[in-house]
C-alpha cells in the first residue's frame, strides 16, 4: 500500500503572536472586554489570547468610523478610495501564504482550501470592488449614488478572512466606513487584515475590527450611530437582528443558513456529479451556508451513484488542517462538533441509514468522519435542519417535478445544484429553484462578479456583482 | 330621465382569488366622504379573509410568475385600458374620498392610469436592466436574473386612495409577484373599484387580492404569516410599524419601510420594483 | 459488425452491447457524459497532492518499474535498441537495487534485436503494430504487421485504433479490428492506443475506452506520442474511470497506459496519485499501469538519487541512452 507521508505546511509561516488586540481608529488597542483564548481546533491547543470589546469600545469604534466617514472617507473621490482598495488587494496577495496558514490554524480548514480558495478569493474581492469605487454612477442607481455612512458588520467563523473581504470591500468601495466583528472562535485573520489595512495606510477609523462574542455583535448592530448592518451567520441570529433593527430605519442585509438540494438526474455526467456532491458537502467540513447538504438523486441511477459516492468519499483524507494532503480538516469548535453529533444521532434514530467513512481520525482535535445518510425522507430533521458539518442526506425522486418540489420544500433558499446533460432541463430546473444561487453541473463556485445571497429565510440582499453594491448605497 | 330617480347603490366587497366575497366575519363598516357624509358600507375584512387572500395569492403565484414578461406586460396594459374606460367613476370616487376638487381628482386619476402604464411597460425590461452576465474568473457561464419574491402583503397608502394604491400595487405585480392589498382604511372605495377593473381585465384571479377594513387589525396577521414573503409598510399606522417589522422577522420577510411623506405625484424610480425582486445567479461550466 | 469477429466472453448486459452495430452505438452513446470542466478540475485538484519522503521514494521506484521505455524513431538502429535494452534491465548501473523497467517499446523490425537482449530478464518486449502511428492501411496489412511482431517475440502489442472510423461513427468496424488484432496477438498482451489527442472530447475518450475494453484490449493507452496533445491527466482520469467501472461490472482488471509528454518525476507522481485515488490501489502495479516514456526514466533516477543522497543530482550522473 502507498501511504502518503505527512506533508505539513510550516506553522511558523503564520507569524503567530501570543496576543492580539482590537483595531480601533487606526491603532491596535486593548479592549475592555474579557480576553478570549482562540484555539486550534485541529489540536485543541490555545493559539493566542485576543482582547475583546466592551460596550465602551463599540462606541469608540463607531465614533471613530463616524469621524472617518464625515471627515475623509465619505467625501474622498472614488478614484482615491479605489487606490486604497487596490493596495489592500495586493497586500493580501503578498501575505497570502501567511494568511492561509493562520486561517487553517484558527479555523481548522485544510490548508489547500485556505491557500487555493479563501485567500485568493478574498484578494479578488478587494481587487474587484476597488474598480467600482469610481464607477458607481454606472451601477444603475443614478449618476451619483451616495454611501450610507457607518456599516456595522458581523461575520461567521466558516470563512473568516473571506467573509471579512466580502463585507469590507464593497462597503469601502461605496464610501462607507466599517466596524467589523469577526467570529468569537476565529478572530485572527481579520486582525491581520487590519494590519494590512494599516500597512495600506488607510485613514484611521475607516476600518475598525472588534473581536468578541455575540454580545459585541448585538451592541454593534444596535448602536444608534450605525447606519447599515450586514450580517452573515445563522438564520436564528439573523432573525434576532432583524427584530432588533425593526423601526430603526437602519438598512439591513442578511446572509443566513441553507439546506441546499443537489439534484442529480439520470442523464448526469455521473463521475463529475460525484465530484460536485463531494465538493458540495465536504468542502470546508460542510461548514458552508450554501452546502449541498441534501442530495436528490433520480431513482434509476441512485444505486450506481451512491456506490460511486461511497468509494469516492472513502478516499477523502481527514486530519491535520496544515497537511497539504488533507481534504477534510477539523470541525471549528467543540460546540459545533456536538451539534453535528446530535443531529446525526437523530438521523439514525429516525431510521435513516448511516454510512460513515472508515478513514482514521486524529486522537486530539475536533474531527468528524464524512457521513452519508441514505433512505432519508423529507420529514427527518437531517433533511430539514442545517447540520453545518460533513453530513449528507440522500433522498430519491422519480420525476423532474418531484425533484423540484422536494428541493423547494424548505424555508431556506440559498443555493441549489442541478446535474444533467440536457440543456433545456438545466434551464427549466434553474428557473424553478427558489434559491439565490444555482449551480448546474458544478457546485460551490464563488466569484466577486457573481451576486451571492438567498431567498426566503436564507436572507436578503446580495454580495458581489453590481447587485451587491445596492447593500452599501443609499438607494 | 327623471331628476328624482333613485340611484342603484353599490355594495363594496372584498376581492379574493378573483371573486367578490363579503367578509367571512359578516362585518362591514361605514365609509364617509371627506366631508363626513356617508358613502357606503365596506366589508370589514378579518384575519381569516387575510388568510384566504394569502392562499389565493400563493395559488396564483406559479402561473403569474411563470407567465412571459411580454404576457404580463400585455395583461397590465389591458388593465390601463379598462381603467381609462372607468375614468369618470374613479374621478368621482377619488374626489369623494380625498375631498379633492373634480379637477384635482381628474389629475390624480390620470396620473394613476399613466403610472399603471409605466409599470406595464417595465415587465419585459426588468431583467435587462437589473440582471447581469457575470464575467467570472473561470470556465463558467454565469448570469444573474431578477425573480419575483413571492406573495407580497401591501399596506396601501392611507391618504392617496388611487394614485398611491396603484403606485404600490403595480410594481409588485409587474415584477411577477402576487399581492394581498390592505386598502386605505378610510378611503377604500377606489380600491374596490380597481378590483372590479382587475376582475374584468385579463389579470388572473388571485394575483391581486383586496381587503378593506381596519389596517391595524389585519396587518399583524399578514406580517406574521409564514407564507407571505414580503411586506410593504407604506400604509401601516405609525405606532404599529416597528411591531410589524419585528413580526416580519419571524420568517425573514423583505420589508419595504414607509418613506415619510412619499409623494406619489412625483416620477417613480425603481426602488419599489427592486424591493420585491430576488436575484438568482446561475452557473454552468463551459466545455466541450 | 462482421460476423467473423467473436467477442470475448462478457456478462450478459455487455454481451448485448456488442450484438450488432446498432447495439454497440446505443451502448456507447448511453454512457454517462464527461463534463470537461469538472474532470479537469478534479485532475488539477488531485495534482496538488504533496508526496514527500518515503512516499515519494516508493512512488519513484514504482514509476520506474512501470516505464515502457520507448524508442519509436525512423532513425532507430539495432545499436540504439541494444543500449535501450541495457538501460531497461539496469536503469541505474551504480545502484543495482533500482528496479528494471516494465518493458521496452519498439517498432516491429526491432523486436528481434530487443528479444536478443532481454529474453529471460523479465523485461517485456512491446512492439507497436497496425500501421502505427496513423493506422491508415488495410486490415490485412495491420494483421500482418501484428503477426510479424508477435512472431519476432514481442510479448506485448501496442495497436492503434482507426480514428477515422471511430469519428465517423463506424464503431463496429473499430471493434472488429481490435478483436482480430487481439486474435493475432495470441499470448501477447494487447494495448489499444486510442490516440486521444485526435478524439477531441472526453466523451469520445470514454466511448473509445469502453469500445477497446469490450473488444478485449488488455490495456487502453492514450497516445502514440506522435500527436499533440499526447497523454494528459484528465484524459487518463477518464480512462482510469473506465477500467474501474469495467472491474465493477465484470470483475476483470484491465490496464491503462498514458504515453507521450510525461517527462518529470512530478508528472509521474501526479499520474500515480490519480491511479491510486481514481482507479484504486490495486492498479498500482506494472501489470495494470504503464508509462509510455523515454526521458522520464532519467528524471526518475535523478530524483531518486536526490531523495537518497540528500542533495540535488545532475544529468551527468545518470546515463544517456
Amino acid at each position: 500500500m502507498w501511504e502518503y507521508a505527512p506533508a505539513p505546511e510550516s506553522r511558523d509561516i503564520a507569524n503567530l503572536k501570543p496576543a492580539y488586540r482590537m483595531f480601533v481608529d487606526g491603532q491596535f488597542v486593548e479592549g475592555g472586554g474579557e480576553p478570549l483564548k482562540t484555539i486550534n481546533p485541529g489540536t485543541e491547543e490555545v493559539l493566542a489570547e485576543v482582547s475583546t470589546a466592551a460596550p465602551a469600545d463599540v462606541d469608540r469604534a463607531v465614533r471613530a468610523a463616524r469621524r472617518a466617514y464625515d471627515g475623509v472617507w465619505g467625501r474622498m473621490p472614488g478614484s482615491e478610495r479605489a487606490k486604497y482598495l487596490f493596495r489592500i488587494a495586493r497586500l493580501v496577495q503578498e501575505r497570502a501564504r501567511e494568511l492561509a496558514v493562520l486561517e487553517s490554524l484558527d479555523n481548522g480548514k485544510p490548508i489547500k482550501e485556505s491557500r487555493d480558495v479563501d485567500v485568493p478569493t478574498a484578494a479578488a474581492h478587494f481587487f474587484y470592488h476597488a474598480g467600482w469605487a469610481d464607477k458607481l454612477g454606472y451601477a444603475g442607481h443614478g449618476p451619483d449614488p451616495r454611501p450610507l455612512g457607518v456599516a456595522g458588520q458581523v461575520i461567521p467563523w466558516n470563512f473568516p478572512l473571506l467573509m471579512a473581504a466580502w463585507k469590507i470591500a464593497p462597503a469601502l468601495a461605496c464610501g462607507n466606513t466599517v466596524v467589523l466583528k469577526p467570529a468569537e472562535t476565529t478572530p485572527l485573520t481579520a486582525l491581520v487584515l487590519a494590519e494590512i489595512i494599516q500597512q495600506a495606510d488607510l485613514p484611521p477609523g475607516v476600518v475598525n475590527v472588534l473581536p468578541g462574542a455575540g454580545d459585541v455583535g448585538a451592541g454593534l448592530v444596535g448602536h444608534a450611530d450605525v447606519d447599515k448592518v450586514a450580517f452573515t451567520g445563522s438564520t436564528e441570529v439573523g432573525k434576532v437582528i432583524q427584530r432588533q433593527l425593526a423601526g430603526t430605519g437602519k438598512k439591513l442585509t442578511l446572509e443566513l443558513g441553507g439546506k441546499a438540494a443537489n439534484i442529480v438526474f439520470d442523464d448526469a455526467p455521473l463521475d463529475q456529479a460525484v465530484e460536485g456532491i463531494v465538493n458540495g458537502i465536504f468542502f470546508n467540513q460542510g461548514h458552508v451556508c450554501c452546502a449541498g447538504s441534501r442530495l436528490l438523486v433520480q431513482e434509476s441511477v441512485a444505486e450506481e451513484l451512491l456506490e460511486k459516492l461511497r468509494v469516492r468519499v472513502s478516499t477523502l483524507r481527514v486530519g491535520d488542517p496544515l497537511d497539504k494532503n488533507t481534504d477534510v480538516g477539523a470541525i471549528n469548535s467543540r460546540e459545533q462538533l456536538t451539534k453535528i453529533q446530535e443531529l446525526t444521532a437523530s438521523g439514525e434514530a429516525e431510521g435513516a441509514q448511516r454510512w460513515t467513512s472508515s478513514c482514521p481520525l486524529p486522537d486530539k482535535g475536533f474531527y468528524f468522519a464524512p457521513t452519508v445518510f441514505s433512505n432519508v425522507s423529507q420529514a427527518m430533521r437531517i433533511a430539514r435542519e442545517e447540520i453545518f458539518g460533513p453530513v449528507l442526506s440522500v433522498l430519491t425522486f422519480r420525476t423532474p417535478d418531484e425533484a423540484v418540489a422536494k428541493a423547494n420544500n424548505t424555508p431556506y433558499g440559498l443555493s441549489a445544484g442541478i446535474w444533467t446533460e440536457k440543456g433545456s432541463r438545466i434551464l427549466w430546473a434553474a428557473q424553478k429553484m427558489r434559491a439565490g444561487v444555482v449551480w448546474a453541473n458544478t457546485f460551490n463556485r464563488f466569484d466577486p462578479t457573481a451576486p451571492f445571497g438567498g431567498y426566503q429565510e436564507s436572507g436578503f440582499g446580495r454580495e458581489g456583482g453590481r447587485t451587491g453594491l445596492e447593500a452599501y448605497l443609499d438607494v | 330621465m327623471s331628476e328624482n330617480r333613485i340611484a342603484v347603490a353599490k355594495t363594496y366587497k372584498l376581492y379574493i382569488g378573483g371573486a367578490f366575497p363579503r367578509s367571512e366575519s359578516g362585518r362591514s363598516y361605514p365609509v364617509n366622504d371627506a366631508g363626513g357624509a356617508f358613502l357606503a358600507n365596506a366589508a370589514q375584512g378579518s384575519r381569516k379573509d387575510a388568510r384566504d387572500a394569502v392562499a389565493a395569492a400563493r395559488k396564483a403565484f406559479g402561473g403569474w410568475s411563470g407567465a412571459t414578461a411580454y404576457n404580463r406586460g400585455q395583461v397590465l396594459y389591458r388593465v390601463a385600458e379598462v381603467l381609462e374606460g372607468r375614468r369618470e367613476q374613479f374621478v368621482a370616487e377619488v374626489a369623494a374620498a380625498e375631498g379633492a376638487s373634480a379637477e384635482e381628482a381628474r389629475s390624480l386619476v390620470d396620473a394613476a392610469i399613466d403610472r399603471w402604464v409605466w409599470y406595464a411597460g417595465w415587465t419585459d425590461k426588468i431583467a435587462t436592466v437589473l440582471g447581469s452576465s457575470n464575467p467570472v474568473a473561470g470556465p463558467y457561464f454565469s448570469f444573474s436574473v431578477p425573480e419575483p419574491t413571492g406573495v407580497v402583503a401591501v399596506l396601501a397608502p392611507q391618504r392617496s386612495s388611487l394614485l398611491g394604491l396603484i403606485s404600490a400595487v403595480a410594481p409588485v405585480i409587474a415584477g411577477g409577484n402576487t399581492a394581498v392589498v390592505v386598502t386605505s382604511q378610510d378611503r377604500p372605495l377606489p380600491a374596490v373599484t380597481l378590483a372590479e377593473v382587475l376582475a374584468t381585465s385579463d389579470v388572473p384571479g388571485g394575483v391581486v387580492n383586496v381587503i378593506t377594513g381596519r389596517t391595524a387589525e389585519i396587518a399583524p396577521w399578514l406580517a406574521s404569516h409564514a407564507d407571505v414573503n414580503a411586506l410593504d409598510l407604506t400604509g401601516a399606522p405609525e405606532s404599529l410599524r416597528a411591531d410589524l417589522e419585528r413580526s416580519a422577522a419571524g420568517t425573514v420577510k423583505r420589508v419595504l419601510r414607509a418613506r415619510p411623506s412619499e409623494d406619489f405625484t412625483r416620477e417613480p424610480d425603481l426602488a419599489r420594483l427592486r424591493s420585491f425582486l430576488e436575484s438568482k445567479t446561475v452557473w454552468h461550466p463551459i466545455g466541450i | 459488425m462482421a460476423a467473423t469477429s467473436t467477442a470475448p466472453s462478457l456478462p450478459p448486459a455487455l454481451a448485448d452491447a456488442v450484438r450488432d452495430d446498432a447495439s454497440l452505438r446505443r451502448f456507447l452513446h448511453g454512457l454517462p457524459g464527461v463534463d470537461q470542466v469538472g474532470v479537469e478540475q478534479r485532475a488539477a485538484g488531485l495534482g496538488t497532492r504533496s508526496i514527500k519522503k518515503a512516499a515519494k521514494l516508493w512512488a519513484i521506484d514504482k514509476a520506474i518499474s512501470m516505464v515502457d521505455l520507448t524508442t519509436l524513431e525512423g532513425a532507430d538502429t539495432a545499436g540504439k535498441v541494444r543500449s535501450l535494452a541495457a538501460k531497461a534491465r539496469r536503469p541505474d548501473p551504480e545502484r543495482p537495487e533500482v528496479p528494471a523497467v516494465a518493458a521496452i517499446c519498439v517498432y516491429p523490425d526491432m523486436v528481434a534485436t530487443a528479444v536478443g537482449e532481454l529474453a529471460g530478464t523479465g523485461v517485456d518486449i512491446a512492439s507497436v503494430a497496425t500501421a502505427f502511428p496513423s493506422g491508415r492501411s488495410s486490415p490485412e496489412v495491420k494483421l500482418a504487421d501484428t503477426a510479424y511482431a508477435v512472431d519476432a517475440g514481442a510479448t506485448e502489442i501496442d495497436m492503434v485504433i482507426d480514428r477515422g472510423a471511430f469519428l465517423s461513427g463506424r464503431y463496429g468496424q473499430v471493434f472488429d479490428e481490435i478483436v482480430r488484432v487481439k486474435q493475432a496477438c495470441g499470448d501477447a498482451h494487447l494495448k489499444v492506443i486510442l490516440e486521444t489527442g485526435e478524439l477531441a472530447t472526453y466523451d469520445n475518450v470514454r466511448r473509445a475506452s469502453w469500445l477497446a475494453l469490450l473488444a478485449g484490449g488488455d490495456f487502453i493507452k492514450t497516445s502514440t506520442g506522435k500527436v499533440t496533445p499526447a497523454a494528459t491527466l484528465p484524459v487518463t482520469h477518464v480512462m482510469l474511470q473506465a477500467v474501474r467501472d469495467w472491474r465493477d461490472q465484470t470483475g476483470e482488471l484491465r490496464g491503462v497506459k498514458p504515453a507521450g509528454g510525461i517527462r518529470t518525476t512530478k508528472d509521474a507522481i501526479r499520474y500515480l496519485v490519480a491511479v491510486h485515488e481514481v482507479a484504486g490501489a490495486e492498479w498500482l502495479t506494472s501489470e495494470l499501469f504503464r508509462f509510455g516514456a523515454s526521458s522520464l526514466l532519467n528524471d526518475l533516477l535523478m530524483q531518486r538519487r536526490t531523495q537518497l543522497d540528500g542533495h540535488y543530482s545532475g544529468p551527468d550522473y545518470v546515463t544517456v541512452d
